[in-house]
């Protein structure tokens, strides 16, 4: 479904400022796995997920989806088999713009916009349909600007215009972290569920570790642009956090002793 | 005055056109385009030209709301494709089409009162139908001694700018629409939804153009003439039109926006008139009420909000000491 091959990034090379921010990444995704990512700050989760979205583009590698090289196309034209949702509450919504507008923008993501009403009668049912699922009573505002939404709401509308049009991948960025706890674990439940009711394959960051281990078939754990943990199945379920830190550590200090080593 | 007035909102409905497409630009894409001052005149030479050399002056204002469209393209290519900022590529192509209008013209000015124009042919129409003279006879049996010489104007352009609206608010409410007002709003989602922001931005800018040429075009039709100067300034006329026309109206729907920026073109129109009519102002001094009226429409309407909002916080205090007071009363 979701191939990355040998994917490398540099930011500001050659000067002061340069990192490298992905090496060599290599990654696999089959139809439905839901993969959650966890790492520090800086470990090139957001860059990894934006190689998939197109927002950013590597300095060599390549990205297949359903066996379709797409490393060469922008993003908007990626956006047909992608769904997204960022950490920003602010950044998945159209502010000015009602919530059955913004839902219409969402249903024409994978088809070629035209000349006739964006929302119709029908469509306007459709949508209630939708929102009524997220139980917030969203269905009784499509009139309403999503601006006047709170940022939980917001998210929640989000997340269902990344979903309900089923995209081939759908990417999550820390989609909780700018929310107070119980909102976010509002977002997270209705994540769980949109992502099981449309067996979409995902990619989901998180800087909660709980969550990562709760969450999806798959756990990657990320550091300095290298995927440095990968597990999976019967392994995963049985993870703790704990297992995870000392994993963490165990990796980082074999790195720390063969670095030294070299410079020895 | 009353015929200064009637002229007023005349040619106020032409202008509303041309504010629509400010509105495009600015309120919609918000997009600070300044190719109008340019493209403007591009459909009043366009118009006025083409008229000249005997094309039927329909076609010929729908050659200018075409050239309007191609020169507001360039600008948005300008913008996507050569990563020029909003302002400079407007700046740019307003003083490239200076140059090109007085290449189409050939000279400063072009008049052609003798030619056919829209407007004449409309009236000639018009005059059979008899509304004139029943409208005149309307105003006289109030009182009034002079009346306009025609309603025709007024009559078919009430129609085509009404027309233009419609399919304004019509276009803005489809897919494509709906894409193009979330690229005024929040690029990186409609971009995460497929939209190509740049064709949308082009179609836009090149939309909001072709409106203001055409009116410019009507403009050039109306007066009889082109002038390579009569775009100076226009800018800030449709931007005005459409700050007061939000000020007065408001701006809850896309429907209610869209005729909020039409009565604003008229009343600026009026305002000026009057006062034009003013002893110590003169036509100088336009520029200067413009900017006035504008910054006026700005401010005034938050001044009466926190002043509302002031005095409604003073009742509710007021309401609450009076509570206390009577209960303590009681308590005593
Ligand atoms: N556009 C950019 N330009 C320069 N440096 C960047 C850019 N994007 C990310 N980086 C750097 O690359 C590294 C990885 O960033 P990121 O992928 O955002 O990390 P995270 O795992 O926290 O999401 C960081 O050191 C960041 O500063
Ligand atoms: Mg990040």
């Amino acid at each position: 479904m979701l191939k990355l091959q040998h994917l490398s990034v540099t930011f500001n090379e050659n000067t002061p400022n340069e990192k490298k921010a992905l090496k060599d990444i290599n990654l696999s995704l089959k139809k439905g796995d839901f993969v959650t990512i966890i790492g520090s700050n800086g470990a090139g989760k957001s860059t990894l997920m934006n190689m998939v979205s197109g927002s950013l583009f590597p300095d060599v590698g390549d990205v297949f989806i359903n066996g379709k090289q797409v490393v060469h196309l922008p993003e908007y034209k990626r956006a047909r088999m992608i769904g997204r949702v960022f950490q920003d509450p602010m950044a998945g919504t159209a502010p000015t713009m009602t919530i059955e507008e913004n839902l219409a923008i969402a249903l024409s993501r994978c088809k070629k916009r035209r000349l006739t009403f964006g929302v119709t009668k029908k469509r306007r049912e459709l949508f209630k349909a939708y929102l009524s699922k997220l139980n917030i009573g969203l269905e009784n505002r499509l009139m309403t600007k999503v601006g006047f939404l709170s940022g939980g709401e917001r998210q929640a509308l989000s997340l269902l215009m990344a979903t309900f049009t089923e995209p081939d991948i759908l990417l999550l960025d820390e989609h909780t972290a700018a929310l107070d706890p119980s909102r976010a674990e509002l977002i997270t439940q209705l994540t769980k569920e949109l992502i099981e009711t449309y067996e979409l394959t995902t990619l989901m960051v998180t800087h909660n570790m709980q969550q990562a281990i709760d969450l999806g078939n798959r756990l990657i754990m990320m550091d300095k642009g290298e995927i440095i943990l990968d597990i999976s199945g019967e392994e995963k379920s049985k993870l703790t956090i704990e297992d995870l830190l000392a994993e963490f550590k165990r990796l980082r200090i074999e790195e720390f002793e063969s670095d030294r080593a070299l410079l020895v | 005055m009353f015929l200064s007035m009637f002229g007023a909102v005349e040619s106020g409905i032409i202008y509303a056109i041309m504010a629509l497409g400010v509105y495009l630009t600015f309120r919609i894409l918000d997009f600070p385009d300044l190719t109008v001052d340019g493209s403007f005149v591009t459909g009043a030479a366009v118009a006025a030209i083409s008229i000249i050399h005997g094309v039927p002056p329909i076609v010929a204002s729908l050659l200018a709301l075409v050239a309007g469209f191609l020169a507001g393209c360039i600008t948005g290519l300008l913008h996507t494709k050569g990563k020029v900022n909003p302002l400079l590529s407007g700046i740019l192509m307003m003083t490239a089409l200076y140059s090109i209008n007085l290449r189409i013209l050939d000279k400063p000015t072009v008049s052609f009162f003798n030619e056919t124009t829209f407007f004449k042919q409309v009236q000639s129409v018009w005059e059979k139908t008899g509304i004139d003279s029943l409208m005149n006879g309307l105003l006289s049996s109030v009182g009034l001694t002079q009346v306009p010489k025609t309603w025709a104007i007024i009559g078919v352009m009430l129609m085509i700018t009404l027309i233009v609206k419609l399919l304004t608010d019509f276009f803005l409410k489809t897919e494509v629409g709906l894409a193009l007002r979330a690229t005024g709003d929040n690029k990186k989602m409609i971009r995460s939804f497929s939209a190509n922001t740049d064709s949308l931005i082009i179609l836009g800018v090149g939309l909001s153009n072709a409106l203001v040429a055409f009116a410019g075009g009507l403009i050039a039709q109306h007066g009889g003439f082109a002038d390579v100067g009569m775009g100076i300034g226009m800018i800030i006329i449709g931007l005005a039109s459409v700050i007061i026309g939000e000020a007065i109206f408001g701006t809850k729907t896309i429907a209610r926006a869209t005729l909020a920026v039409i009565g604003g073109a008229i009343i600026y129109r009026m305002v000026v008139t009057l006062a034009l009519r003013v002893d110590f102002l003169e036509t100088g001094d336009m520029k200067l009420i413009t900017a006035v009226l504008v910054i006026a429409s700005l401010v005034l309407p938050n001044m009466l909000k926190s002043r509302k909002e002031k005095k409604r916080r003073s009742e509710k205090r007021l309401q609450i000491e009076l509570r206390r007071k009577k209960e303590g009363v009681t308590d005593a």
